[in-house]
């Protein structure tokens, strides 16, 4: 018996053992897959098919793809710039408070984006803890700027980047870089050339994690930066404004989205979704 | 495994009638019922129909009313789509007609003027349209398609003034949010959003010919199912007692035509 034939006959005795579910837990289940599933197919329905082309490449839909590329992107830049760092710190290095510096880091993951948008004007605004003195001593205001969109979008995706490359770094196994430390490699020459391919992974699943959830970001931008075409309306708040107005375009938008979510799945599949 | 499959399917057919039965009963226990009346007013009415939901209260035993107060373009997208809402009160004629298919017969019931909301002391000394054009300033506004914006649009199209604000906000009580948090230097909304706004904003007054009178329409939605109390609310609107709420904050009787 070949070793693959006897791995397939152990799969099929313990095929039993996995069906030991509740027969009923079928209905929730299949509730629940609706529940999550009729939204999408009720978009799907009221898209204008024969009008998307023209929505598509309105100014106004334009604008705010483009103003979305620009934020989000900015925002992961930010994020990959002081959280990989953070997240080698939390996962190699033991200081007092770590805990609690992970806690903190987080909490924007749970916290409703509306009220980091109010905490973060109370931080950067015109009159707040930090922003009057960015505007005393440098004439800086963030509110109402494309940089203060992209604050507020990095301020509520960077923990997603964080905790994945946390994880990627204590998942991997170490003793590579122990070589290349007796071999002569620096610190730095190990973390470029051993440590940052291994955890590529991680870090690609954190980028595109913290990319789409940049992407979507509505709360806390449109509470912090306000909302104006061009300049702080990015596509989540276009979505929002034309509803009001404009029906088909907020489709065409929220087509978009969805999309770009579904890419963004696909790309992570085998991540998410190991093949069984 | 074929015995799950049983199961499984006898299950999912029980659930199937159990749907079933339930999908009939839906309609009986509808707003009415419950006696809770859903007020679905612009923005701007926050404070004054808060207290005339107060009066309806106490005149009706205790007759539960919630409110839906957001921007009157939002409000009208809702009732479009089929939100479940009893009576409809607009900041303006347009979006009122934007419903009219959906609601009963409206009637005026207010008016509201504008006016420059500043941070309170006036810190730059704003004292009319024409300064909202300086660059320096922060100026924001409703969007254009928020009846306030869309006033502000009118007056500043009266007055000659080209303004670039810094932001749009989805309803009129978001800019003056943006001006007492001192994000923003000056906004222009209704006087009764200053007088709301408390100490921290003043109004810089804007006059009367490049000023416009915003009609505040009142209606019942059709497809309620609670029309009597709609109508009771609406009635109470417009008895001299919500009109004298309305008074002490701030709107204007509507326009006599």
């Amino acid at each position: 018996m070949t070793a693959t034939a006897r791995r397939r006959r152990a799969a099929h005795a313990t095929a039993p053992a996995r069906n030991r579910v509740p027969a009923w837990f079928a209905v929730p289940a299949a509730l629940a897959v609706g529940f999550l599933a009729v939204p999408l197919l009720g978009l799907l329905g009221r898209t204008p098919w024969g009008s998307m082309g023209a929505e598509l490449t309105s100014p106004r839909v334009l604008e705010a793809l483009r103003l979305s590329m620009v934020c989000s992107l900015g925002a992961v830049a930010v994020s990959v710039g002081l959280g990989v760092p953070l997240a080698f710190l939390l996962a190699r290095v033991e200081f007092p408070g770590r805990n609690l510096v992970r806690a903190l880091t987080t909490l924007p993951m749970v916290l409703p984006p509306v009220v980091g948008g109010v905490a973060l004007l109370l931080a950067f605004g015109r009159r707040g803890l930090v922003g009057q003195w960015l505007d005393q001593w440098f004439g800086i205001t963030l509110p109402f700027t494309t940089a203060g969109a992209i604050l507020a979008e990095a301020f509520v995706a960077m923990p997603f980047l964080v905790i994945t490359v946390e994880a990627g770094l204590r998942a991997m196994d170490r003793r590579f870089e122990d070589a290349a430390a007796t071999l002569g490699a620096g610190r730095w020459t190990t973390l470029r050339r051993v440590t940052l391919p291994l955890i590529a992974p991680s870090l690609g699943a954190g980028i595109a994690l913290c990319w789409a959830r940049a992407l979507g970001e509505f709360g806390a931008t449109i509470t912090f930066a306000g909302n104006l075409p061009g300049v702080t309306q990015t596509m989540p708040l276009a979505v929002y404004i034309a509803l009001e107005t404009d029906l088909e375009a907020a489709i065409a938008l929220s087509l978009i989205l969805l999309f770009i979510s579904l890419a963004v799945l696909v790309a992570l599949r085998d991540r998410w979704f190991p093949s069984a | 495994m074929r015995q799950f499959r049983t199961r499984l399917a006898a299950t999912l057919a029980v659930a199937a009638l159990v749907l079933a039965g339930c999908g009939g009963g839906d309609d009986d226990s509808g707003a009415a019922a419950s006696g809770e009346l859903k007020v679905f007013a612009a923005a701007s009415l926050t404070a004054a129909f808060t207290e005339i939901g107060q009066q309806y209260t106490t005149a009706n035993g205790g007759a539960k009313v919630t409110f839906n107060f957001a921007g009157s373009q939002a409000l009208a997208t809702q009732i479009q789509q089929g939100a479940p809402a009893d009576v409809f009160a607009s900041a303006d004629l347009t979006n009122m007609d934007k419903v009219t298919d959906l609601v009963g017969t409206p009637r005026n019931f207010a008016s509201n003027q504008l006016q420059i909301v500043v941070e309170q002391g006036n810190p730059r000394s704003v004292q009319g349209l024409d300064d909202l054009a300086n660059p320096d300033l922060k100026v924001v506004l409703a969007a254009p398609d928020v009846p306030a914006g869309k006033y502000a649009a009118e007056a500043l199209g009266k007055a000659g003034v080209t303004v670039e604000p810094v932001s749009e906000e989805d309803n009129v009580k978001a800019v003056v949010t943006k001006v007492s948090l001192g994000e923003a230097d000056a906004g222009i909304v209704y006087v009764t959003d200053v007088t709301a706004g408390g100490d921290k904003v003043e109004g810089v007054d804007i006059p009367e010919d490049q000023n416009v009178l915003a009609t505040y329409p009142i209606a019942t939605v059709k497809a309620s199912k609670a029309q009597d109390q709609a109508q009771a609310f609406m009635d109470l609107v417009l008895s001299a007692e919500g009109q004298q709420v309305l008074k002490d904050h701030g709107f204007l009787p509507p326009p006599t035509t």
